[in-house]
């Protein structure tokens, strides 16, 4: 299978703050893909390297086997989808159509308008009197009907309510069955991902955490819990994502392909937000396993 | 793109298009007029050589629509640099709009080759209209003006020919540069404007009088380029002897430095009221007494005080109008290559 996004040692430097380094990925063709992490932590940044918006620090990136951004057809193949979905305020719908179809030598002018017609958009209202939903809407549209190989959206559903959040959802996974093509997807939040994500990116403190399809990161994560144990004395093939002691009780997460056969320890299934949460976690939790060797 | 760039100028540029087509009507019919009443009154006053008068009133006459139509078109290229320039980039940045158009299938270079192009093109077309047609119509006006408002006036100067155009290309470009670097409108606005006024300074007072080596000369004194003598009532202080900024021979020059020479060949220092003469205000054809006319300045002549003025001719005006338009080119096409470098390396 070949490769949508391939990064190695990416990295990026907003004046002396590092935004995204040492990121090293390979995605694979025919997934959606979910970003995820805490506000600030380099999604928007690898996004944006990946469209071509910005130029890397360091390292390397190709998508789809190109340089992002390019050239006019490297720019074709991948349709974007900024964060806070932006439109011209000034331009009709469209206008705003038209200019896809000027602009790009694939336009689906067809498809374009059906989507357009199907989500009850008025063709001479102005972007700028758009419910946030509708002009989400209308930015995937635009995105969608470039009929790109790679669709990449920044927190395309951060500012809409649960019903919009479904609604859009909905309709990118409708265009993925229809036309088959990969898609990238931020979000700060695991629920909007949960429903549509078959792989999964963690992305922490500008760093890649974990990175893999979501079936096997939920079946080679466990959630131990048993008598107070330091983790250095778990097995060397569990690697421990995230650990919490009480007085006697210690619950770690851990990371392993071998079944896990110690009696001691209750072993749980995780879903994908006790995951993501155990990753977030794991940088305090290594501070507070500092504070702990200490007070013994 | 060209379409995306129409859609989003089509309204300034209409405003623009009003306001050129009122002027323009204006003009015209206010032009033709204007040249046969200035015909009419030269025929007239060539006979009996009253030609200052008629200048005079003539110019008057017409002073605030002369000013009006120069300072538009000063204007024109400050405005253009200031709603055209520095929104282009700053509007899409703050809107966020540049990545939803960034991320069509075309490269960033040629969304702003065809932004800049487009633009720039409607911007010297409207200010070579404004420029041409001014020009045309204020010929008359400008034979009759007196030193200070005359073609080759700085501030007229800048008002007449082909410069407009080179002033408002360079003004566009300097306020898209700006707009790349400050990243904001109201910012990049003011900064557009302070950078192009200091500009628009600086080329008449230090870069436009070298254009061309200017002529140095010495003129006899006359009614051309004197302004005026005074001679003090009681006798007591020095007669005064006071220039005006022209040459004999030479109308509409434009005098850079203007200076008195005493009969030794000295340079006399002028104060307010001009550089202290030595003759007889006692007796003689410089005595109140004396019969009022032209004796007291042959007499002064005849001592050897004469006018020494550093000039650049009128014919000079058209050559002067290329090079300083050919100037503004280049530093807009520096500018344009270093939008390009930008918007390609840094800008994101």
């Amino acid at each position: 299978m070949t490769s949508v996004l391939q990064a190695q040692a990416l990295g990026r430097k907003y004046g002396r703050r590092w935004a995204l380094r040492e990121c090293t990925i390979d995605i694979p063709a025919g997934h959606v893909v979910g970003l995820v992490g805490p506000n600030g932590a380099g999604k928007t940044t690898l996004l944006k390297l990946a469209s071509g918006q910005l130029e890397p620090t360091a390292g390397g990136i190709t998508v789809l086997g190109g340089r992002p951004g390019s050239t006019p057809a490297q720019l074709a193949r991948v349709g974007f989808v900024a964060q806070d979905t932006p439109v011209y305020a000034g331009l009709t719908v469209a206008d705003h159509l038209r200019l896809g179809a000027r602009l790009n030598p694939r336009w689906d002018a067809t498809m374009a308008r059906d989507r357009i017609a199907q989500l009850g958009l008025v063709p001479t209202q102005r972007a700028g009197k758009l419910s946030g939903g509708q002009r989400a809407q209308l930015a995937l549209t635009l995105g969608l009907a470039k009929r790109p190989e790679l669709m990449i959206l920044d927190e395309p559903v951060a500012s809409l309510d649960p019903l919009a959040r479904r609604e859009f959802l909905q309709g990118l996974m409708e265009a993925t069955v229809e036309h088959e093509f990969s898609v990238v997807l931020s979000s700060h939040l695991v629920a909007d991902l949960e429903r549509v994500c078959d792989f999964l990116i963690v992305l922490v403190n500008s760093r890649v955490q974990v990175a893999g399809e979501v079936d096997k990161l939920l079946a080679t994560h466990h959630r131990l819990t048993g008598p107070r144990r330091d983790p250095d004395r778990l097995p060397a093939d569990q690697h421990v994502v995230s650990a919490r002691h009480t007085d006697r009780q210690s619950t770690f997460v851990v990371r392993t392909d071998a079944p896990i056969h110690d009696p001691a320890w209750t072993v749980t299934q995780l879903n994908l937000e006790d995951l993501v949460l155990a990753y977030m976690d794991k940088r305090t939790e290594e501070n507070r396993r500092v504070a702990l060797e200490v007070q013994r | 793109m060209i379409w995306l760039t129409w859609r989003q100028l089509r309204g300034s540029a209409a405003m623009l298009a009003a306001v050129l087509v009122i002027l323009a009507i204006v003009l015209a019919l206010t032009g033709p007029d204007l040249a046969s009443r200035y015909s009419a009154g030269i025929t007239a006053c060539t006979q009996d050589d009253t030609c200052d008068r008629f200048y005079n009133q003539f110019f008057g006459g017409h002073e605030f629509s002369f000013m009006a139509v120069s300072l538009l078109v000063l204007l024109l290229p400050a405005l253009v640099g200031l709603f055209w320039g520095a929104p282009l980039i700053t509007r899409e940045l703050e809107a966020g709009t540049h990545l939803l158009v960034w991320n069509q299938s075309i490269t960033r270079g040629r969304w702003l080759a065809v932004k800049l192009g487009l633009t720039a093109l409607t911007a010297v077309a409207a200010a070579c209209l404004f420029g041409l047609m001014v020009t045309w119509w204020s010929d008359p006006l400008d034979k009759s003006a007196s030193e200070s408002l005359a073609l080759m006036a700085p501030l007229v100067f800048g008002a007449r020919g082909i410069a407009p155009m080179g002033y408002a290309a360079f003004a566009f470009v300097l306020g898209v540069t700006v707009g790349m670097l400050v990243r904001r409108t109201l910012p990049a606005m003011a900064l557009t404007l302070a950078a192009f006024a200091a500009i628009q300074l600086t080329m008449p007072l230090l870069v436009r009088p070298h254009l061309m080596p200017p002529i140095t000369s010495t003129f006899e004194l006359s009614k051309t380029n004197v302004d005026g003598i005074h001679i003090p009532g009681d006798g007591g202080a020095t007669p005064r002897l006071s220039l005006r900024s022209a040459v004999p021979g030479h109308p509409g020059a434009w005098v850079l430095t203007n200076n008195l020479l005493g009969p030794s060949g000295r340079m006399i220092p002028a104060s307010g009221d001009g550089a202290a003469i030595t003759v007889s205000t006692t007796s003689g054809p410089c005595a109140p007494s004396a019969s009022a006319g032209d004796s007291c300045m042959v007499e002064i002549n005849r001592l050897g005080y004469r006018q020494q003025a550093t000039y650049q001719p009128l014919e000079r005006f058209w050559p002067f109008q290329w090079i300083e338009t050919g100037i503004y080119t280049l530093l807009t096409l520096g500018l344009t290559w270093f939008c390009f470098w930008w918007i390609r390396r840094r800008l994101s």
